[in-house]
């Protein structure tokens, strides 16, 4: 039988046409043009890429950029896990249209969701107005970055533990109820280590696409530098200055950033997924 | 009494209560501002604001970057569909990764990569200037960028479907006498018509309101090189808030439609999406 396979799977024409398109296609627009990123700043050199780096302006645009990434991520862990929770367990009016609104961020242009934000936020907007007079300042400050990185990487995480839930055995949570489990420690300790792995999937997401957004904080930020510039909007400074050497060594800072942090969650998903497939 | 494998009724409400104000409150809320910001100095202010020159230019442009975006990426995405689901060969799962990569690049670092190419000082920029030919601050750039981050939609919308589907049809077309091309349109294409529907939805949506990369390549030269999201920028930056938002409400009934048509698909043709889409 191997053999008439082999010679089924020759039948279909194409292979050279499509395979030679794609590779071309993806060569010319992604791969060339990133691989130009990295030769251009081995360019410069350890040294001149360090002093950039590790200027005062450009750690603190790092270290909002990444941190509030990481605490947006986290408001989405906890929040998308409990409307995941919510679309997929409960019946109550509207919910199909709860379900399909879950998907604006990916769907509104950055740009809107920015300014939106901001006249929300803002000393006079509908939430500000509320939120000043207790001394909370959103707009113009760091905890406007964390909201608009909350915002844009909602889906992620509601999107991967939704089918998780839908799919999570009854039976598990019946067997531990009968014997003797009260709700809650069911859900803790059975349902919870099924969704984790997702969650943290969704928490990767959020935190990578955050960690890089422009459009949506550039408005709500106050670009202040050493205070509230991120590193995206830095990258632009220095490109306006015609500074290329100093705007590549920022962006390849991110690009090694974000990818350390993503080889870590991903370790961390399968250290989740293997424990809750050796408590299973 | 309540089954056991469910929670009590207030339990139910209250954290019903919890989701929906969230939602209400960090979702609805902003688009919900964007209309009556825009509308705030009543309809005829509101019609001006779109008709004005630089923001009809803004919208043509925007449409023209679509136009040619979504149609190669839609190109791409059916080469790159076939040649991963229907063939086997070494270096697919790189491929597949490499197809995503742009969704894990900074907006702005995708735009910066074309400047170190296209730009005065890119590699390409003196014999661009020779030649008299613009990249940089002119449309092509914009195209590029837009292409750049829109680049995965189509194809890992095609990819996992079209592996689900293997090759049984397009080998039984094709031992009828049917060829190749026959196949592909015939067999292949209306078995993925509605996942492609649904890859270049999400693609168009993406393209009409990239801002990051585009904002970098752009120049920003009013009338000329300015995109809707930019457009949007210039006008809030100059404190013409209603204009900004007349614009930015006509981006935020594009997303609208957008997850309108996105649902509508989801719901009645969900198993012709591939699985991830299915719920």
């Amino acid at each position: 039988m191997p053999d008439s396979s082999a010679r089924r799977r020759a039948a279909i024409p194409g292979f050279g046409l499509t395979l030679g398109f794609t590779l071309t296609y993806l060569s010319l627009i992604v791969l060339i043009p990133l691989a130009g990123l990295f030769f251009k700043s081995a360019g410069l050199g350890w040294a001149g890429f360090w002093r950039v780096v590790t200027s005062p302006r450009a750690l603190a645009a790092l270290r909002l950029s990444f941190g509030a990434a990481l605490a947006g991520a986290f408001i989405n862990a906890i929040f998308g896990t409990l409307v995941a929770w919510v679309l997929v367990r409960y019946r109550f009016p509207a919910r199909r249209l709860f379900d399909a609104i879950i998907d604006l961020p990916f769907a509104l242009p950055t740009a809107v969701a920015g300014i939106a934000l901001t006249s929300l936020y803002a000393a006079n907007g509908w939430l500000g107005r509320f939120l000043e007079p207790h001394g909370i300042k959103v707009a113009f400050t760091p905890l406007g970055v964390v909201v608009a990185c909350a915002f844009i990487g909602l889906p992620f995480v509601v999107r991967t533990v939704q089918p998780l839930l839908e799919e999570a055995e009854r039976e598990l949570e019946e067997a531990a109820a009968s014997l003797g489990a009260s709700r809650l420690q069911t859900v803790l300790r059975v349902l919870l280590p099924t969704v984790l792995p997702g969650v943290l999937t969704g928490f990767a997401l959020a935190f990578a696409r955050a960690a890089g957004e422009y459009g949506s904080i550039i408005f709500i930020a106050g670009n202040r530098p050493l205070v509230s510039e991120i590193a995206p909007l830095l990258i632009v400074i220095k490109l306006e200055e015609y500074d290329y050497a100093g705007a590549t060594s920022v962006a390849v800072a991110m690009l090694v950033l974000s990818l350390l942090l993503l080889v870590i969650i991903n370790g961390l998903q399968a250290w989740a997924g293997g424990r809750h497939r050796r408590a299973a | 009494m309540r089954p056991a494998t469910s929670e009590s009724r207030w339990v139910q409400w209250l954290l019903i209560g919890i989701a929906l104000v969230f939602l209400l409150g960090f979702l609805l809320l902003p688009l919900i501002a964007v209309f009556t910001e825009a509308l705030r100095s009543g309809w005829v202010a509101y019609k001006g604001a779109i008709l004005e020159h630089d923001a009809w230019a803004a919208i043509k442009l925007t449409l023209l970057t679509a136009a040619i975006a979504v149609p190669a990426n839609l190109l791409f995405g059916l080469a790159a569909a076939w040649a991963i689901a229907k063939f086997e060969f070494r270096g697919k799962t790189l491929l597949i990764s490499l197809i995503d990569l742009p969704f894990s690049v900074s907006p702005v670092v995708s735009g910066l990569v074309y400047v170190l190419i296209f730009g005065r000082q890119g590699w390409a920029g003196p014999w661009l200037m020779d030649h008299d030919i613009k990249v940089l601050f002119a449309v092509p750039g914009i195209v590029l960028a837009t292409v750049f981050v829109t680049f995965p939609f189509v194809a890992r919308e095609l990819i996992p479907l079209m592996q689900e589907q293997g090759t049984d049809y397009e080998q039984a077309a094709l031992s009828l006498g049917a060829g190749g091309w026959q196949t592909f349109w015939r067999v292949t294409l209306p078995s993925v018509k509605w996942a492609l529907l649904y890859g270049v939805l999400l693609c168009n949506a993406r393209a009409m309101g990239e801002f990051g990369a585009v904002s970098v390549v752009s120049g920003h030269i009013r009338g000329r090189t300015d995109t809707m999201p930019l457009h949007i920028e210039i006008l809030y930056n100059e404190y013409q808030f209603a204009g900004a938002f007349a614009v930015a409400s006509l981006l935020a009934l594009l997303a609208l439609l957008t997850l309108t048509v996105k649902s509508y698909l989801e719901w009645r043709h969900g198993d012709e999406l591939s699985a991830t889409r299915r719920h």
